[in-house]
Formats: structure tokens, C-alpha cells, sequence
């Protein structure tokens, strides 16, 4: 008998019409007790439906094509369905991204801990709710009596998490499957999650399989690590070897698209100012009946941008960092302070006179652009609101496809069409249209997959160095603001608690903030081996 | 378009709209003329295949002008309703506040009246002439559409699309029309067979009480006319009362199959 989880060559076909017929392909591993196995993946590799696929939970359509899964020895794909309800929860744990959805809003957070003990032991009720305080009290949660008879909204997302993980450790299942279990949380809190994921793990002796897209958690978690490649294992061996010595192509790709945790070499900062925000003050309303209590989501921010560089808002979420973004943009008017913008007052201009001289690209390109728009109507969809005729504008749209390197045949496509890196790609050009003097860059890359990230990345810096573009670059991630950013300015609770040159705040941090920011930055102390760039094989958009 | 519902829904659909393009080919007469001698069963005379009504006018003439009546009825007071509701849906919904209190409140008032009971008002108000009739029925099926509506811009004016056009500069009107009303209007299409069949059945309820132009010659005046001689030759009203059955349930039908077209379920699964 093989103690631990075990799968071999297991393939899982996809229905017909999906972009491959396998989504995954013959796929081994080996999750030993005491172990963290780190299953990396970008988005579609398939990772997501291992994990489906090991707790026979597989949507419709989808089904398993082959190989094996054995639960310390035993072979689960044959199991009956009820033996199988046995072995969720009770011996295979599950923890899910985001807990915010996985626990129901209208129970008691006591009681959805109490669930699988109620569901798979016959224990009487006072040892269930002993049982339940104590695994609350091992996550880590300040007032377990307090917190079991919370309703999940009253808690923060790391809090949220910290209950995921006490449901799946309530009935110390052998093995727990994380599934981007961090993902979903704030860098301070993402380390905490991480730390109490992986001391429970050792004092129990779990095998833990944690997915992950990640190599920065990969680098703080793991034991041994698999790369997964549009659902085919590439790489698989000791977390030390395949983080510094990566073998297989794919994996030299991804590891060296991940930005450095340092600074970029500083460039020369013009002395003028072209954005400078003077004691902005937004204080979103408290709703009595709601119980909702007044936030300042800015208070007193004091920010400049020299013309030509980039400044980075960084800082977690509720830190009031989108808010800024959505101030500069008019999209939101703030109860105090003022925005100049060369020199001219940008709150009192007319909307469109403001709306030109400043552009915005979103986050998340699947909901930034009309679904029901060409694309090249989309980009020239700016020109056109401010007078331009159809006839040019479509032409400058053409060009700016193929300033952000898109064919000018895009124009004639619909964005659903394109990948996420390429409607970023999209969305920039149609920022871009108007020819603003700022833009505005709310996560522009959060929502991408690592190698896309840097790519686009490259495509901004590009066009900062080639079109002077002053940028305001808001992001949650320390790694890609030290990438592109000339200045940073630290969040916290809508105050800007530093702010500098980047290579200041990240080697000589001043606040005790920016510190606990830095420290917090997954893998912080893996620093991704320089590749040779002729072995990195180009990753596709 | 795929599924049996859907296809057998755009096959009644044709076949009703084949009736009424080919009335006046088939049937130049006027459908309310006198015919022949009144109650023949149908097959009892090969002239009348369905048979005469009480007053002596062919039914089979009466049904095909009926269709015509009836698809005309409907898809007027269906455009009228849908106009009137996605209109205030769509300012309701984007502006929020109280533009939204004040025209959701107006919405609840003619929702709480029971839409007959207003119509024949409307109907005992400004009498029943045909075109009276439609705009009525028009007027008293637009609340659900604006909630629906409403609902649509709700959800769509928070998207980072809708923000991204401000950003560029664009105004109110052009973000409500052409930004956000066509992504609203999958749901919009298919619930106006609802109203479409809702408001035949109203046009044929009227017809029944005798209260709609009695000068046109609609399924539901015969109906109503054939309510009188109803246990003994029930085919005068069963007959026009087999078409409308099958025209809502051919529409309805054919809104399901354009919902099936427009909400593929059928998501590709995401790792």
C-alpha cells in the first residue's frame, strides 16, 4: 500500500468544442503524508480540474478518460458515489479560493465547522462544539466563542479563509487539497494564511496539494513542486530544483517572467510636474440602518507625478488605492482637496475637456469593453465622442492596434475574441486614443497570467520611454510596481503613509507599513536565477 | 436555432403569418359578410371547410383575417409597451435615487391594478375602436418590461465598460443607448413574446365581453358571438379559440427558443 494520494496517468477529456480534447493529459503524482506538493499553472492548464477530478466532482461534460486515483491504496474513480461522500471531507479536505462564497452567508460560521463533524461522526453536541472552538481557536482566530457565532460577512476575508480551513481540518482528513487558497487575500494576510496552512500541515503530518499560479507562494510553501502545462505535467521534482535550476522550457518561461522583488534601474525624473493631488478626502457615507460605518477611503492624499514617469499607488485592498484612481478619472467626486493637472484645476474642467486629458485602463479586460462593440470601433470610439469623423478615427484606431502591437485586422473582431493579455492590449489603445496627458492604470495586469503580465508590462514601459505617457499605476503587487515604477506612494487606510523614488521605498522603507508590505511579498527571499534569454522559450499570448 | 420547442414554435409562427399575408388572396370577401346560411357545421358544405357563425359568415374567412388582426394587435401594443417600459426602466435604472423612487413607485401603481380591469377603463373611456383598443393594451402592459429593464441597467451601469466610457467623455444618452440598452436587450426580445401573447389573449378577452371594435373581423369577436349558440354549435367559438392557443404557444415557443439562442448555457469550463 502507497500511503497518500496517489495519481497515475489520469487523463480527463473535455466535451467537444473546447480548445483541446484533454483537459488534463496523462497526469502523475505523488502527495506523501507530511508533504507539500505545489501544482503551478497559469490560467487553463487544467489545475483547477485535478482537483475536481480526485474528488469525483467533475462539472458535466467533463469526464474521466483514464489512469488511476488511490487514497492510501485504495482506488477512488471505481468507489460508489455514497462510498465517495464518505471520503470528501472526512479524508480529503478541501479548502476553496475564495471563502467569501464557499461558506453560506445565512449560517453561523460555528455551525458550517460543525457540518462535516455532524455529517461523518456521531458525536454528541457539546463535543461537536468543543471540537469547533478548538479547531477555531487552532486557526488562529482571536475569539473562537465570538467568531462561532459570527455570520461569515462579519468577518475580513483572511478570518473567512482561516474558517475554510478549519472546516476541512475538522475531521483531520489525511490530505487536503488547496486550491489557490491565498489567492483571493491581501499580501499581509496571504503570509499569515500561508504560515498557519503550513505549521497545521506539519504538526498533523497532511499531504497537503496546493494549486497555485503563483511561484512566490510556490517558493514559501512548497516541498516538492509540479509544473502543469495546458493539462501535461512538464516538470515535477524537490521545490529547490525546479525554482533554481528549472529544466523544462515552459518553466524557465514562467520563472523568468517573474518580476524581481527590487527596484527598476532608476531613469532620469523630470523636474516638472504634470499631476499633483492636494489633500484629496472622500468619505464614503455610513448607513445606520445597514449597521455600515462611515470608511475614509481617503484622507488628506498628497500626491505628484513628474511628467514622463510612472508612480505607483500601491497597497492592499480598502487602502483606498482604486478610490484614487476613480477621483483622478471624475468618475467619483471627492469632499475635499484638488487634482492640478498642468497647471489647471482637472475637478472644475468640463467633463469632456477633463475626460480627454486623462485616460483610464481598467482591470479586468473581460468587463472593461463593450461585449457588443468591434474592436476598432472601440478604440476609436474616444476621437469620435470629441468630434473626430468616423472616417479618421478608424484609421488612428488602426494605428494604435498596431502601436500596442495588435495586426490592424483586429479592428474588424469582437474582444471576446482575444485572449486577456491581448483586450489589455485593446484597452490600452483606446486609452490611448485621445492622447492624454495622463493615464490612469487601475491593476492593468492583476487579472493576467504571469508571462502575459510581464509582456504587457514591457508594452507600457515601451510606450512611456517612446510617447513620454506620465502614468499613475495603482497595484496591489510590489513585484510589478518595482518593475515599472519610478515613484511609489504607499497606502494605508486612505492615507499615503510614504512616498518616493521607488528604490528609496524599497530598500530604505521609512514606515513601519511599507516594512510589513515588503515582508509580506510571497517569496521574498527566492530571487527567481537569471536565465539565459536565448534558452527562455517565447510564451504565447 | 435548435431544440424541438423552438422549431415547432417558428413553424406555427410561419404558418399563422402565412394566414394572415394570403386572407385577402384567399379570401377577398369581406370576412364579415353574409355567406350562406348561418350554423353549418364544418364539412357540412364544401364552400365553409369551418363552417358559418350564427350571423351566416364563413368562419375559415373570418379566422384568416383574424390572424391578421390578432398578429398586428400584438405586435403593436407589444412595441408600444415595450417602448413605454424600457424607457422609464432604463431611467430608473441608470440614474438611481429618486428618479428611480419616483418612476418606481408609478410602476407599482399600474402593476397593483389588475391590467384587465384597467384596459376595460380605458376601453369604457375612450371607446373601442381598434386602434383605441391597441394602444390600451399597450398602456397596460409596460410595468414588467421596466422592472426588467431596470434591472438590466442596474447591474450594466456599474461595469467597468459603462465607466470606461465616461472616461472617454461620452454623455448620458449615447452611454443608455448605445452602451448599455443593447446589452440589455437579450432578455428585453424574449420577454416581449410574453407581452406579445399577453396581449392577444387581452384583445380576445375584450372581444369575448363584446367591449372590441365590433367592426373587424377578430378571433375574439367570434368568440363572443359564438358564446350564445355555445352547447349546441360550439365550434363557432372553439374554433377561434383552437387559434389563439396555438399563435400564444406558438410565440411563447418561439421567445423560448430565441431565450435558449441568446443564453447558451453552455459555458466553456475554466481551470
Amino acid at each position: 500500500m502507497t500511503a497518500g494520494l496517489v495519481v497515475e496517468d489520469l487523463s480527463v477529456s473535455l466535451p467537444p468544442g473546447a480548445d483541446r480534447p484533454l483537459a488534463l493529459s496523462q497526469v502523475s503524482l505523488h502527495v506523501r503524508p507530511g508533504e507539500v506538493l505545489c501544482l503551478v499553472g497559469e490560467s487553463g492548464s487544467g489545475k483547477s480540474m485535478l482537483a475536481s477530478a480526485i474528488l469525483r466532482l467533475l462539472p458535466p461534460g467533463v469526464a474521466v478518460a483514464g489512469g488511476r486515483v488511490t487514497l492510501d491504496g485504495e482506488d477512488l474513480l471505481p468507489l460508489p458515489e455514497a462510498a465517495m461522500r464518505r471520503i470528501r471531507g472526512a479524508r480529503i479536505g478541501m479548502v476553496f479560493q475564495d471563502a467569501s462564497t464557499a461558506l453560506n452567508p445565512l449560517h453561523r460560521v460555528g455551525d458550517q465547522v460543525a457540518e462535516p463533524l455532524r455529517t461523518h461522526t456521531g458525536l454528541p453536541r457539546a463535543a461537536v462544539r468543543a471540537r469547533v472552538l478548538d479547531l477555531l481557536d487552532q486557526v488562529g482566530l482571536p475569539d473562537p466563542a465570538g467568531a462561532a457565532r459570527a455570520y461569515p460577512h462579519q468577518l475580513s476575508g483572511g478570518q473567512r479563509q482561516r474558517v475554510g480551513i478549519a472546516a476541512a481540518l475538522a475531521l483531520e482528513p489525511g490530505v487536503l487539497i488547496a486550491d489557490e487558497p491565498t489567492t483571493a487575500l491581501d499580501v499581509t494576510t496571504q503570509a499569515q494564511v500561508l504560515a498557519l496552512l503550513r505549521n497545521l500541515q506539519r504538526r498533523r503530518g497532511t499531504a497537503l496539494l496546493f494549486i497555485t499560479h503563483d511561484f512566490g507562494v510556490v517558493a514559501e510553501i512548497a516541498d516538492r513542486v509540479a509544473v502543469l502545462q495546458r493539462g501535461v505535467v512538464v516538470e515535477q521534482g524537490a521545490a529547490a530544483d525546479v525554482l533554481n535550476r528549472p529544466a523544462h522550457p515552459y518553466t524557465r518561461a514562467l520563472i523568468a517572467a517573474i518580476p524581481p522583488l527590487a527596484p527598476a534601474a532608476p531613469r532620469p525624473v523630470s523636474p516638472d510636474v504634470v499631476l499633483a493631488t492636494a489633500g484629496l478626502t472622500k468619505t464614503y457615507g455610513a448607513r445606520r440602518w445597514a449597521g455600515r460605518q462611515a470608511v475614509r477611503a481617503l484622507d488628506g492624499v498628497s500626491v505628484t507625478l513628474p511628467r514622463g514617469a510612472t508612480l505607483g499607488v500601491v497597497g492592499e485592498s480598502g487602502s483606498g488605492k482604486s478610490t484614487l484612481a476613480r477621483v483622478l478619472l471624475r468618475l467619483l467626486p471627492p469632499d475635499a482637496g484638488t487634482v492640478r493637472l498642468d497647471g489647471a484645476d482637472l475637478l472644475r474642467l468640463p467633463a469632456r475637456a477633463a475626460a480627454r486629458r486623462i485616460g483610464m485602463v481598467f482591470q479586468d479586460p473581460y468587463a472593461s469593453l463593450n461585449p457588443r462593440r468591434r474592436v476598432g470601433e472601440l478604440v476609436a470610439q474616444g476621437p469620435m465622442v470629441h468630434g473626430m469623423a468616423r472616417g479618421p478615427a478608424m484609421a488612428r484606431a488602426r494605428e494604435l492596434l498596431a502601436l500596442v502591437a495588435l495586426d490592424p485586422s483586429a479592428a474588424d473582431r469582437f474582444p471576446h475574441e482575444f485572449s486577456g493579455g491581448q483586450r489589455q492590449r485593446i484597452a490600452l489603445a483606446r486609452a490611448l486614443a485621445l492622447e492624454p496627458a495622463v493615464l490612469v492604470a487601475d491593476e492593468p495586469v492583476s487579472a493576467l497570467d504571469v508571462s502575459v503580465q510581464a509582456q504587457v508590462l514591457a508594452l507600457l514601459a515601451g510606450l512611456r520611454d517612446r510617447l513620454g505617457l506620465s502614468m499613475v499605476f495603482v497595484t496591489h503587487d510590489l513585484r510589478v510596481a518595482g518593475r515599472i515604477c519610478d515613484r511609489v506612494a504607499v497606502m494605508h487606510r486612505g492615507r499615503v503613509v510614504e512616498e518616493g523614488p521607488a528604490e528609496a521605498v524599497f530598500l530604505r522603507p521609512q514606515h513601519d507599513y511599507t516594512r510589513a508590505l515588503l515582508a509580506a511579498v510571497p517569496g521574498r527571499g527566492w530571487t527567481p536565477p537569471a536565465l539565459a534569454p536565448s534558452l527562455v522559450a517565447e510564451p504565447m499570448v | 436555432m435548435r431544440g424541438w420547442a423552438a422549431r415547432i414554435g417558428l413553424v406555427l409562427t410561419v404558418l399563422v403569418l402565412l394566414m394572415a399575408l394570403s386572407a385577402g388572396w384567399l379570401f377577398p370577401r369581406d370576412p364579415l359578410g353574409l355567406a350562406g346560411r348561418p350554423l353549418q357545421w364544418p364539412g357540412d358544405n364544401a364552400r365553409f371547410w369551418l363552417g358559418t357563425d350564427n350571423s351566416g359568415r364563413d368562419i375559415a374567412a373570418q379566422i384568416f383575417h383574424g390572424a391578421r388582426v390578432s398578429l398586428l394587435i400584438g405586435a403593436t401594443a407589444t412595441a408600444i409597451a415595450l417602448v413605454i417600459g424600457t424607457g422609464i426602466g432604463a431611467l430608473a435604472g441608470y440614474y438611481g435615487g429618486w428618479v428611480d423612487d419616483v418612476l418606481m413607485r408609478v410602476t407599482e401603481a399600474f402593476q397593483t391594478l389588475p391590467n384587465f380591469l384597467l384596459l376595460l377603463v380605458l376601453v369604457a373611456v375612450f371607446g373601442s375602436d381598434i386602434r383605441t383598443v391597441t394602444v390600451a393594451i399597450g398602456l397596460v402592459s409596460w410595468p414588467a418590461s421596466a422592472r426588467l429593464t431596470r434591472a438590466e441597467f442596474l447591474t450594466l451601469r456599474n461595469r467597468d465598460f459603462v465607466a470606461g466610457c465616461r472616461t472617454l467623455g461620452m454623455g448620458d444618452a449615447a452611454i443608455m443607448l448605445r452602451e448599455i440598452l443593447p446589452n440589455a436587450l437579450p432578455p428585453l426580445i424574449v420577454y416581449a413574446s410574453v407581452v406579445m401573447a399577453g396581449a392577444i389573449l387581452l384583445e380576445s378577452a375584450l372581444a369575448f365581453l363584446g367591449l372590441s371594435d365590433p367592426n373587424i373581423a377578430s378571433w375574439g369577436n367570434l368568440i363572443g358571438r359564438g358564446r350564445g349558440v355555445l352547447r349546441t354549435q360550439w365550434f363557432v367559438s372553439a374554433i377561434p379559440g383552437g387559434a389563439i392557443l396555438l399563435t400564444v404557444l406558438a410565440v411563447s415557443l418561439l421567445g423560448q427558443g430565441v431565450n435558449d439562442a441568446l443564453n447558451p448555457r453552455l459555458r466553456r469550463p475554466r481551470a
